[in-house]
């Protein structure tokens, strides 16, 4: 954030909300709109402000955490990596994951020879009911227009640069379907536990952004 | 209309009025079925308090990337897919 705009007297009490939105320091109009939809809600006795609450809390305990378990798994068991590729949810459900709110969601295996990179060009469809809420980046109106047109462009701006003989393919979250990445174990990772592989698996690897890297394993 | 996987199709041009799911930049685009997704309740009247019914089937539907843009930089490899309704595809 600049230092040339003072937010001090704007009242937020703090300040880790997004600045990405026009009319910086103001409420964004989808917002005003949300709270406004909601309050309704709780007034006409629709929802309760505690179902609702609950429902929030609910989501934020979804993180790629998640999504980490299943890939490392996936990584020392080919077998369980077919029934994550045939059925996510319930391979997910294996892992004592609980996707049952989730839509259908399908695992896209990166290889050798194809790199997955996911995008909801519509709106900001991501696999929340596994992996929680998605990240800002994901879900602005950049991302969302350039990943379809220059998905390479875009993954080099994430340190994630691939080989002209590597297919890329965009896929775009339009209807039913919530799609997670099995990326590529990388080399250098013979040996390791599935607690130390589930470590290097973030969440931007889960869309296809960027390749987790062996490093040193982390003590777990 | 049942599309089997390979089977060419083309994007319908409609207006994208109410809640489609069909992107604009695929429209009148030429690609490959790769999969059934199965059927759902059509967003476009689900989303306006609507039933959804009758359901439609719903293909994964594969693209390449030179075929949408036409200034595409990458690898003439590149592709794009994306689920797309079948009342919003033709054979092709």
């Amino acid at each position: 954030m600049s230092d040339g705009h003072d937010h001090d007297d704007h009242g937020h009490g703090d300040h880790d909300h997004d600045h990405d939105e026009p009319g910086e320091g103001a409420v964004p109009a989808a917002a005003l709109r949300a709270r406004a939809i909601e309050s309704l809600l709780v007034e006409k006795g629709v929802v309760t402000a505690e179902a609702i609450a609950r429902g929030v809390d609910w989501l934020v305990s979804r993180t790629p955490t998640n999504g980490a378990r299943i890939v490392a798994r996936a990584w020392v068991d080919p077998a369980y990596k077919q029934r994550l590729l045939a059925d996510a949810k319930a391979a997910a459900g294996e892992l004592g994951v609980d996707a049952a709110l989730s839509p259908i969601v399908v695992a896209l295996e990166n290889t050798a020879a194809v790199h997955h990179l996911v995008v909801c060009t519509l709106c900001s469809c991501y696999p929340r009911a596994l992996l929680g809420p998605p990240p800002a980046w994901y879900k602005s109106s950049a991302y969302r227009s350039r990943a379809v047109v220059e998905p390479r462009a875009v993954m080099a701006e994430f340190g994630t640069e691939l080989p002209a003989e590597v297919e890329v393919r965009v896929v775009d979250s339009t209807a039913d379907i919530r799609y997670i990445v099995v990326p590529r174990r990388p080399d250098g990772t013979d040996g390791w536990s599935e607690e130390q592989l589930a470590a290097i698996v973030t969440r931007d690897s889960l869309v296809g952004v960027v390749q987790p890297v062996a490093g040193e394993p982390v003590a777990v | 209309m049942t599309l089997a996987p390979g089977q060419r199709v083309r994007v319908l041009e409609g207006a994208s009025v109410g809640h489609v799911r069909t992107p604009t930049y695929v429209k009148g685009k030429h690609g490959t079925v790769a999969g059934s997704r199965g059927s759902f309740r059509n967003p476009e009247t689900l989303a306006f308090g609507g039933d959804g019914q009758p359901a439609r089937p719903l293909y994964y539907v594969g693209f390449r990337q030179a075929d949408l843009w036409p200034d595409y930089a990458g690898p003439a490899t590149d592709t794009l897919y994306l689920d797309l309704y079948e009342h919003w595809l033709e054979e092709a």
